[in-house]
């Protein structure tokens, strides 16, 4: 059982941030298994409870759960692979704080007062008369919340990779290694044959955090701006204004939210996870990076490539400028096929280099990370392409084939694959007590989770779409009921893993966690990683 | 012509060997690296040369579909394109207000549908009769929005809203409201004479 009496304040945090995150990520499970029962035409909620149901949805999931998960390993990992200090613990613990209060408060705007102006918040629907003021504000309150706490692991981040307070180093230097710079110089010097390649200053993970981070301030940003405007809006309602919303451009809007909003998938959780992948093969493998330089050199060409991908959410716009839905939509859209294939290359090769090895739960979870983004980002090419997008835009291939299998197989399965490589380090070399547990956590997830994904890119291409109901009409059911066979198997999946952390750290382990509980034994041991 | 139910018969038949051939991989991939004595791979792919797949798959997917796919042509010239019939309707209040209770088009008619928007963001899509899309566009408040499309089948198509505008735009659709008239266009017959 864990002793939290043992962890030093690193290890709490990072739990800390562990706990809330598969909690909101049973969440997540729950309200989309609902979902799916209601697309199957059981009538267990009406309308608008549905639509509010899916607001909540991707909220809780990707900032609940994904980012909260993310945010943890990486408190942890930041100042133990740079071996210093984390810049400001409280900074960290109010990160998760704000960001459990900011996600229950969308959660809330949702439940109770049925805003659902959808993920996209399409201007001027949120702030229109089609949702209550309290909902628009709660949304509003507990997304600036959510995008401060984000905003504060940005800054604690970005601190902790550049303060001086353990050794004195030039920040120029350290800046290029962490951006990937030296990736390109030691290539070019390769190239032309002269001079010696330099050691990188920054380990290959932390310029992949420091790097996916640069997009999530920009995305915070973003978000964080238009709730500012939302919460505007609202104010202006509860006091009798009537506010005109022709004085911000619909298609503009679009253009500036979905340039945000894009940074999460195409930006920041492909770098994150390039990161994660190559953190998790250099440890599993016990070698270095294959290919290390253009690991570094091609985290740089993702900043580029991340930033200008948008327009692929608005080939079906017909007033977007054709230039921009080619360049933008299509062709640069097109290199994060090469950027996430790089990156699977020198992990596959990495591990490939170190065989034999013992397949263990990291390395299970890091391969079906690897199978998802395999299966979920040529789907998303073939979407994001003038033909095709003319069809599937909108449909279930688009959140299904890309969107869930990227995420729940993608990412899930990777950030799994860190939560079970971390566990040891986290606890002071705890084990899971069950292999059986842990394997049905692996299959039963990733039979769950593709057959899901599956089956939706089925229904879209079949032309059902993403946000909509068919009340009494039955053309889509098969493919719902086969979806909603698989997604039960990540309810089981889900059941498994908790089982199996609950019972190795233990209720009270748990609870400790957070808080310290009367009578505790305290006993001596050796913290496995020291900060 | 190609139409989008015959493409996506294709791509459910690519996309399930896809999924095969990655699953195949993996398992191939997984038995070599657990393996005790060294297995070597049938294929070896330099790294360059995966990089030139991607891109040749990357880029290559919207070459492909830009000369097999007739929308796209459509789609990047319709400014300049003649078209045979004109269709102008609004979307307001979560209603479509079309001009007339159907719309007749004659097969092989080219045709401009545009869109304007009087609230929020809709969608305009056409649906077949066993649900299938044949086509859709986003309408945008404050912009022109239309789309141009040759109709040479003739069928019946259900409009409905292909964009989430607010809970009360689920019921936004109207049924059979396009009916394409299987006596083909003058136009067509002066073509095919011609030919």
């Amino acid at each position: 059982m864990l002793q939290a009496a043992n962890l030093n304040p690193l290890q709490k945090l990072a739990l800390r941030f562990a706990v809330v995150s598969l909690l909101f990520y049973g969440l997540a499970i729950l309200e989309g298994i609902i979902m799916r029962a209601h697309q199957i035409n059981y009538e267990l909620m009406t309308t608008p409870h549905y639509f509010a149901v899916m607001e909540a949805h991707p909220m809780v999931g990707i900032f609940g759960s994904s980012f909260m998960l993310a945010f943890g390993a990486f408190y942890f990992l930041v100042p133990t692979l740079l071996k210093k200090n984390i810049y400001s613990q409280r900074l960290g613990e109010l990160t998760w704080i704000l960001m459990t209060i900011g996600v229950s408060i969308i959660w809330i705007s949702a439940f109770f007062f049925r805003f659902a102006a959808l993920y996209t918040n399409y201007w001027p629907l949120p702030v229109s008369k089609e949702f209550s003021p309290f909902g628009l504000a709660a949304f509003a309150i507990g997304n600036i919340i959510l995008m401060t706490g984000v905003f504060l692991f940005c800054y604690n981040l970005f601190a902790t990779v550049f303060h001086q307070r353990d050794e004195k180093k030039p920040i120029g230097p350290m800046l290029m290694s962490a951006l990937g710079i030296d990736g390109f110089i030691n290539l070019y010097r390769r190239l032309i044959g002269r001079g010696v390649e330099k050691e990188a200053i920054m380990p290959l993970p932390i310029v992949a955090i420091f790097r996916g981070t640069i997009d999530t301030v920009l995305d915070a940003f973003v978000l964080g701006g238009i709730s500012l405007i939302f919460l505007y809006h609202a104010i202006n309602s509860f006091m009798g204004v009537n506010l005109s919303t022709d004085w911000f451009d619909a298609l503009l809007y679009k253009n500036i939210y979905w340039w945000g909003l894009d940074l999460i998938a195409d930006g920041l959780v492909l770098i994150y996870v390039a990161g994660t992948w190559y953190l998790l093969a250099t440890l599993i493998s016990g070698k270095e990076l294959y290919m290390r330089n253009v690991a570094r050199a091609a985290l740089l060409v993702e900043l580029i490539v991340s930033w200008n991908v948008w327009a692929h959410h608005l080939l079906s716009d017909q007033a977007q400028p054709n230039i921009m839905k080619i360049i933008s939509g299509e062709m640069v859209t097109a290199f994060e096929l090469v950027t996430m294939g790089i990156a699977i290359f020198i992990t596959l090769k990495t591990l490939w280099e170190a065989r034999p090895l013992k397949m263990t739960p990291p390395l299970k979870f890091l391969l079906g990370g690897i199978l998802g983004f395999s299966l979920g980002v040529p789907a998303g090419i073939i979407q994001a392409d003038l033909g095709m997008n003319r069809i599937l835009h909108n449909t279930q291939w688009v959140i299904g084939a890309h969107g869930h299998m990227q995420l729940l197989v993608g990412l899930g399965m990777t950030l799994f694959a860190a939560l079970y490589a971390l566990f040891p380090m986290l606890t002071n070399n705890l084990q899971l007590k069950s292999k059986a547990l842990t394997n049905i956590h692996f299959w039963t997830h990733l039979i769950g989770g593709v057959g899901m994904a599956m089956a939706m890119g089925f229904a879209g291409m079949d032309g059902m779409l993403r946000r909509a109901v068919y009340p009494g009409d039955n053309t889509f059911q098969p493919h719902m009921i086969v979806a909603a066979f698989f997604g039960s198997l990540l309810i089981v999946a889900y059941l498994a893993m908790m089982l199996n952390i609950i019972s190795s750290i233990g209720i009270r382990g748990l609870i400790e966690i957070f808080i310290k509980l009367p009578g505790g034994e305290r006993r001596e041991t050796k913290p496995a990683v020291q900060t | 012509m190609i139409e989008s139910n015959n493409i996506f018969a294709l791509l459910k038949v690519v996309y399930v060997i896809y999924v095969g051939i990655v699953f195949s991989l993996v398992g191939m991939y997984v038995f070599g690296l657990t393996a005790k004595t060294k297995v070597r791979p049938g294929i070896k792919v330099p790294f360059y040369g995966w990089v030139a797949i991607l891109v040749f798959f990357g880029v290559g997917i919207h070459i492909m579909t830009f000369h097999k796919i007739p929308w796209v042509k459509w789609d990047l010239s319709r400014n300049t394109m003649k078209v045979d019939k004109e269709f102008n309707i609004a979307i307001a209040d979560y209603e479509y207000q079309i001009p007339e209770e159907q719309l007749v088009i004659q097969r092989g008619e080219t045709v401009r549908f545009n869109l304007e928007s009087r609230d929020y963001t809709y969608g305009f899509g056409l649906f077949r009769e066993d649900g299938t899309m044949v086509f859709q566009m986003q309408v945008v408040p404050g912009h022109s929005n239309d789309i141009v499309w040759k109709f040479d089948k003739p069928a019946s198509y259900t409009i409905r809203s292909t964009e989430y505008s607010g809970p009360k735009g689920a019921n936004l659709f109207a049924t059979n409201a396009v009916i394409v008239s299987s006596e083909p266009a003058v136009a067509q017959i002066d073509k095919d004479q011609s030919l």
